[in-house]
């Protein structure tokens, strides 16, 4: 029998993030099924109570209350529960929202804190990330909006606003900016240097800048659009206002611009602005084809070979040996013959949705680049790999970048399935990325020996990032995981497997 | 030019939002306030986006 149990705390507020710690600590107590904490919105009453996590008490909460809701196996283990969360709540001293220091409350407030102040990084929750932005740019700020589920209409009257003002609309749904060497967000400690790079892909931009400074380059700044910025609608105002600025930049020799495929108008106008320029341009449109580009431009459709002519034509490769592939196929159970990927990263995915389409190899995926099938969801047959970022399975949830819960269990149920050859996986370290996704990932694993499927994995970061690229690598290696030089490496060593059992 | 400004000088951030991004900043001698943030006007996004609009 299973109880739910839910209590409002009146006109309370903590970010996701923390209330997600905390949601994690309580659901792992004794005799408890699942449990939340959230603010009352009514996005996540409705996923509450798709989850039977809801009941009348929570029902009456506001967007300004906070909601705590339990199951359990008996009435006393969620009251026990709730006590936990409300003790780890009032703490904070411990709770890992930071400390007991006075914030203040306004953008005003803060502004006089910080004269001089010149960003503002936005990431409170959809509904309210225009109104914040606006207010910014109201105060000559520029703004980098993290943010995401923002309407597209209010994503245009800020970037036109912004513009007018001259000032960068960064974002939403901006996950990665290095802005003088400062990483902003999801982003890579890399080395200064004189590479730009404007990116509507935060782990496009991760995978390229990070490839660039383990391969001995350095990068003037990254800026990040946002994932709608080349679509018709916004017109690609901020991708052109990055570009201006960089091409001004002299501490930026030569820029690279990543992006899915824009729409043709706007890849007129941006392909136009770059044949402006006199600096060399490498242009990444993940998966596309064939496409005029100015004699200053090369065009790229995968992240790794435009860190490559970044890097002057260096060739990224593994450090010593290859693994045989042979050697790992041996590795397979009998019978077993197809891939899954479970990427964090929505461009890793796309990535090697263009090595497995190169390859002829029949792929499906929830986010599918052009040519490729979408998956169905009730029956994911074959070759899949899936975007776990995506909308799909982070409503309610955090990225997972942060919290590796859903993706251990479908890594755990995808070697499990008698099908499953290779699982194909990405690692993204760095700022704002789990402190150590490695040991988190090992942990979902089975013993090396028991394991009948080939798992295979890049770590996308730098030697400097807090997390170590190098001891994330060890971890993983020393679990038996194959760790690939690169996102376009671990699927081009999946393809080999597959070419060798077949 | 605003952008060109951004480029060359010191990045100085206010941070609205998750607090991990402001403790990162910080890890990273980065000149950072962090706003405690919550839903504006009885948590109505309609109104917080008006009162924004008038200069709030």
């Amino acid at each position: 029998m299973t109880t739910v149990v839910n209590q409002v705390r009146r006109a309370f507020y903590r970010d996701s993030v923390a209330l997600m710690r905390i949601s994690r600590a309580v659901a792992a107590l004794p005799g408890v099924g699942d449990a939340a904490l959230m603010i009352g919105s009514t996005t996540n009453k409705k996923l509450m109570q798709d989850a039977g996590l809801l009941n009348a008490d929570g029902e009456g909460a506001s967007p300004n209350d906070l909601v705590f809701a339990v199951t359990a196996d008996t009435l006393e283990n969620a009251n026990s529960a709730l006590a936990e969360a409300a003790r780890l709540l009032d703490e904070p001293s411990t709770s890992e929202q930071g400390d007991a220091r006075w914030h203040p409350k306004s953008l005003d407030t803060a502004l006089s804190q910080l004269p001089g102040a010149n960003i503002a990084l936005i990431s409170v929750p959809g509904e309210f990330a225009a109104a914040e932005a606006r207010r910014a740019l109201n105060r000559g700020l520029h703004v980098m909006m993290f943010s995401d589920n923002v309407p597209v209409a209010d994503e245009v009257a800020l970037k036109q606003d912004a513009r007018a003002r001259g000032l960068l609309m960064m974002g939403p749904d901006c996950g990665t900016s290095i802005i003088g060497g400062v990483p902003l967000a999801f982003a890579n400690v890399i080395a200064r240097g004189d590479i730009g790079i404007v990116g509507a892909s935060g782990t496009g931009l991760q995978e390229v800048s990070t490839l660039i400074a383990r391969h001995g380059g350095g990068v003037s700044h990254a800026i990040g659009v946002g994932g709608r910025d080349l679509k018709q609608a916004v017109g690609g105002i901020t991708t052109l206002m990055a570009f201006d600025a960089l091409d001004r930049d002299p501490g930026t020799r030569q820029i690279v611009l990543i992006s899915k495929p824009p729409e043709a108008s706007v890849a007129n106008a941006v392909l136009e602005r770059i044949g402006q320029s006199d600096k060399k341009v490498s242009i990444c449109f993940i998966g596309t084809g064939e496409m005029r580009v100015p004699p200053n431009a090369a065009l790229f459709s995968d992240l790794r070979s435009t860190a490559e002519s970044a890097l002057g034509g260096k060739r990224i490769g593994w450090q010593g040996t290859a693994p045989s592939p042979a050697e790992l196929a041996r590795r397979v159970g009998r019978g077993r013959t197809r891939v899954r990927g479970l990427f964090s990263g929505g461009t890793m995915c796309a990535e090697a949705q263009v090595f497995f389409g190169r390859a002829g190899v029949e792929v499906t995926s929830n986010v599918p680049i052009p040519g490729v099938r979408e998956a169905d969801a009730g029956s994911r047959e074959g070759n899949v790999l899936l975007d776990l970022g995506d909308d799909e399975y982070t409503v309610g949830r955090p990225h997972p970048m942060i919290d590796a819960t859903l993706r251990n269990r479908m890594l755990a149920e995808t070697l499990a399935d008698d099908r499953t050859a290779v699982v194909l996986l990405d690692v993204v370290i760095g700022y704002g990325a789990h402190a150590d996704p490695a040991s988190e990932l090992v942990s979902a694993l089975p013993d090396a020996r028991a394991r009948q499927a080939v798992v295979i994995t890049s770590v996308c970061g730098t030697e400097d990032d807090p997390q170590s690229y190098s001891r994330q690598a060890r971890v993983l290696e020393d679990a038996g995981v194959v760790v690939a030089p690169s996102n376009a490496h671990a699927a081009e060593i999946a393809l080999d497997v597959l070419r060798a059992l077949a | 030019m605003e952008t060109d400004k951004l480029l060359q000088s010191e990045v100085r951030v206010i941070n609205i939002g998750l607090a991990e991004f402001a403790h990162d900043l910080e890890r990273c001698d980065v000149p950072v306030v962090h706003v405690e943030w919550s839903p504006p006007a009885v948590g109505d996004p309609r109104i917080a986006a008006l009162l924004a609009k008038l200069g709030g």
